[in-house]
């Protein structure tokens, strides 16, 4: 126990990351059920307007910071370091109190469910309602004058914190650790992904930080920012909001590209077509990301000129992510195919997410957006990027990845069932979305009219919802078996080309019990150039030295929600108390002896 | 930040640079986009006051020239700092650490009078828009600075009680480039806020 409070071990942080965010999505699926269970019917009773506003904004909140960032970050802890042949990261106390914050931002925003009688108000009342993009001036105190909006503003700084401190120790990881010969052009395309990603948050957390600072001097100190009759522009959160919020939605997808873009090679038994071309598509994606956000922003007014620019930048976007979707396709064509369950969900992931590409496109023209905008339409295109795109990616890495981790294979036979089940569902719930939103249902409605004609099409879809959460319970059942009776994993199970492979599933603390030396881009396999690497061997020629834990990184964590709870109950000393926990967290970290 | 007993903090990098420095790098890079955004907030905003006081009323230039003063000189003594430590002049080490944190601390005080004296004259983050932005940008940089006091306080005591030397040169070097970059940060606030108004 203690051993995992205190660990700065990246294996072991990546496995407190993957269940912590898999609990955060279960509870994310289930608000996202509720909601599907109101919308099952016209005029549906379930729950109240006010419950389902806190319903999709905590849906939407929970699966974007909560369930899909720290998912993908689950990776980059346990696989970067073992891609680049690094026996941790560059900082590993930093990597703990990175997960440590992110676990308190999660308690402090779910406990929103529970607390409303601390403020005077019932259970299941102050959770944030103001949606995931939380529109000022609607989120002024004068329109929102319960806790709900605090509590989303003050999580979402917290998990900021958590978010760049890992941004810049994954940067220095990937730049600095790895291993001798292992060139930049020569990096796993997951690798170069997760560096492309940390920049972007380093980058658009920031912003949004900006925003929410200002948001919290209107709502607790009478500053006038999106203060209308002050002379403020209700643009300016839109503006913030959505500089953050485009690169945000990079942020979620070129992790789960990047996992594709190593299943597939492995099950193809070929190399990744045109690995140059998908890595420079990677990054210019990344720079071309800053360049579009006014597209959430079309129905604003902000005149011909700017909507011109921006559908047209848009539009330049969809080139570097097609160009990736023909590279991927041409991976597969003529290659020695094993259809594994990973390959089912990298296969999965393609077709969907050239879906959600398309209705994408079809929203960066401006006259075109006007009509599907705030509709059910544009809840289609997100669900096919996000769940399409994003969980499919991050499925096909779990069972890709999860014999390394844990030193067993999951099931292939359930993995099929959970495949074919979340696919199946996935397109019955969000299929309809489109024409229900070209049919006029508006998005963040609690109900609508039997009059809408759109009443079968949602019953359709709730019926997808539900078929999507027997496949996750299909995938329960896989990882419970899998945990006593599945079958044990070499260290090689799919015959991998890099360098994760070439040690023991699950790694001993110290990874490579001999540092490799890269000579190629694909060192465990056979090229016309090279012969595949030596793995290293099963013991260390010598003592190898490992940090030790540390309470330091979980100490100087929890001075956060306990600086952010003092605003929330208006108690100015819970201020001074946080700021000196996470001082002392500071100072004992910093001398405490500590050797990386 | 420093590990003084046990030196030999020289270890192999792939782009030959120290990790501390290279994190610290990216950290600049990420406050860039912090400042940046308050300061087009501040840009956005100016002029869009719907009552006073307004800035040219109320802003003190020869006062806040003295301060900026100040914090170019400490970024200078910040230098001297440095390169003390580095050929190993303890002596003069310390001297120059406590210099640069005692010119933060003047500018810090500067900006509590400035601050102190705009409440009394009727600006506070409430009055209007030129309150709330330049409360929150000048008060953020003024955060950064605080910070920078306390790390170079901590270093200073460090020195005194003889565990801070030249093995530690690199975290008085990423102390330096956090400092200069506060500094920076505040010429181009003086510049935007104070000069052109
Ligand atoms: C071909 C690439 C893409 C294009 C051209 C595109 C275009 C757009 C446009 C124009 C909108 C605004 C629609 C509106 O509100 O009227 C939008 C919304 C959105 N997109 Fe995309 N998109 C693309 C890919 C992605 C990807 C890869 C993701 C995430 C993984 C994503 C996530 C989202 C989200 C979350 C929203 C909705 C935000 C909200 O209003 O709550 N998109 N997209
Ligand atoms: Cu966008």
């Amino acid at each position: 126990m203690k051993s995992w409070l205190t660990t700065t071990d990246h294996k072991r942080i990546g496995l407190l990351y993957f269940w912590t965010a898999f609990v955060f999505f279960l509870l994310g699926g289930i608000e996202a059920l509720v909601i599907r269970l109101q919308l099952a019917q016209p005029s549906g009773h379930v729950v109240s307007a006010e419950t389902y506003n806190q319903l999709f904004t905590m849906h939407g909140t929970t699966m974007v910071f909560l369930a899909l960032m720290p998912l993908s970050a689950s990776f980059f802890n346990y696989i970067v370091p073992l891609q680049i042949g690094a026996r941790d990261v560059a900082f590993p106390r930093l990597n703990a109190f990175s997960y440590w914050v992110f676990l308190l931002g999660g308690l402090f925003l779910n406990a929103s469910w529970f607390v409303g009688p601390l403020f005077k108000a019932g259970m299941l009342n102050v959770a944030p309602d103001g949606g995931w993009f939380g529109y000022a001036n609607l989120t002024e105190r004068q329109f929102s004058p319960g806790p709900n909006i605090d509590f989303w503003l003050l999580g979402l700084q917290i998990l900021g914190i958590s978010s760049l401190a890992a941004g810049f120790n994954f940067i220095v990881t990937i730049l600095n650790l790895r291993a001798p010969g292992l060139k930049l052009m020569r990096l796993p395309v997951f690798t170069w992904m997760t560096l492309v990603t940390q920049f972007l948050i380093i980058t658009a957390f920031p912003v949004i930080t900006v925003g929410l600072v200002f948001l919290m001097f209107d709502r607790f100190f009478g500053a006038h920012f999106y203060v209308h009759g002050a002379g403020a522009t209700p643009l300016l959160w839109q503006h913030l909001f959505w500089l953050f919020g485009h690169p945000e939605v990079y942020i979620l997808i070129l992790p789960a590209m990047g996992i594709v873009s190593e299943v597939l090679p492995t099950f193809a038994r070929k190399p990744l077509f045109g690995y140059t071309v998908v890595v420079y598509s990677g990054i210019l994606i990344g720079f071309m990301g800053w360049g579009v956000w006014s597209h959430h922003m079309f129905a604003v007014g902000l005149g011909p000129i700017a909507d011109s620019v921006f559908a047209a930048t848009t539009m330049l976007i969809a080139v570097p992510t097609g160009v990736k979707i023909f590279n991927w396709i041409a991976t597969l064509w003529g290659g020695d195919i094993r259809g594994t369950t990973a390959l089912h969900f990298a296969v999965g992931f393609i077709a969907m997410f050239i879906i959600g590409g398309l209705s994408g496109v079809s929203h960066a023209s401006p006259p075109a957006d006007l009509q599907q905008t705030d509709t059910y339409y544009v809840v289609a295109h997100i669900h096919y990027v996000l769940f399409g795109g994003t969980i499919m990616g991050l499925f096909a890495g779990i069972y890709y990845w999860w014999p390394k981790m844990t030193g067993r294979l999951l099931s292939e036979p359930l993995g099929k069932w959970h495949f074919w089940l979340q696919f199946i569902g996935m397109n019955v719930a969000f299929f309809p979305m489109h024409f229900i939103g070209l049919l006029g249902m508006p998005r963040r409605i609690y109900t609508y009219s039997p009059d809408l004609g759109v009443s079968d099409l949602n019953l359709v879809s709730t019926v997808g919802a539900f078929l999507i959460a027997v496949s996750l319970l299909v995938f329960i059942a896989n990882l419970w078996r899998t945990r006593s009776r599945g079958e044990t994993a070499s260290n090689d199970p799919w015959g991998g080309a890099t360098l994760e492979w070439s040690i023991p599933s699950p790694p001993p603390v110290y990874n490579f019990s001999v540092i490799p030396t890269i000579t190629s881009r694909l060192p465990r396999w056979r090229t016309e150039l090279h012969a595949p690497m030596q793995d290293p061997p099963a013991t260390p020629p010598g003592p190898i030295h490992v940090p030790g834990g540390s309470w330091w990184p979980m100490v100087a964590a929890f001075g956060l929600p306990l600086m952010a709870l003092a605003p929330l109950t208006h108690t100015l000393w819970l201020a001074f108390v946080g700021a000196g926990v996470l001082i002392v967290g500071i100072y004992g970290w910093a001398f405490e002896p500590f050797e990386v | 930040m420093t590990h003084a007993a046990h030196a030999p903090t020289a270890h192999y990098t792939s782009m030959g640079l120290d990790s501390r420095k290279m994190a610290f790098w990216a950290f600049i890079g990420s406050e860039c986009l912090l400042f940046g955004s308050l300061i087009s907030t501040y840009l956005v905003y100016k002029g869009r006051s719907v009552v006073g006081p307004y800035p040219h009323d109320i802003l003190n230039i020869p006062f806040t020239s003295v301060s900026t003063f100040d914090l170019l000189m400490s970024s200078l003594m910040m230098v001297l700092a440095l390169a003390a430590v580095q050929r190993g002049d303890m002596k003069w080490g310390k001297i120059w650490l406590f210099s640069t944190a005692l010119l933060g601390l003047v500018f810090l005080g500067g900006q509590v009078i400035e601050f102190t004296e705009f409440v009394h004259k009727g600006l506070t983050m409430s009055t209007n828009l030129f309150g709330c932005t330049f409360f929150v940008l000048t008060g953020t940089h003024g955060a950064h600075v605080a910070v920078g006091v306390l790390w170079l306080l901590t270093l200073w005591v460090r020195a005194l009680q003889g565990r801070l030397g030249p093995a530690n040169a690199m975290t008085v070097e990423i102390t330096g480039l956090y400092w200069h970059f506060v500094d920076v940060v505040w010429i181009i606030i003086f510049t935007v806020v104070y000069l052109i108004q």
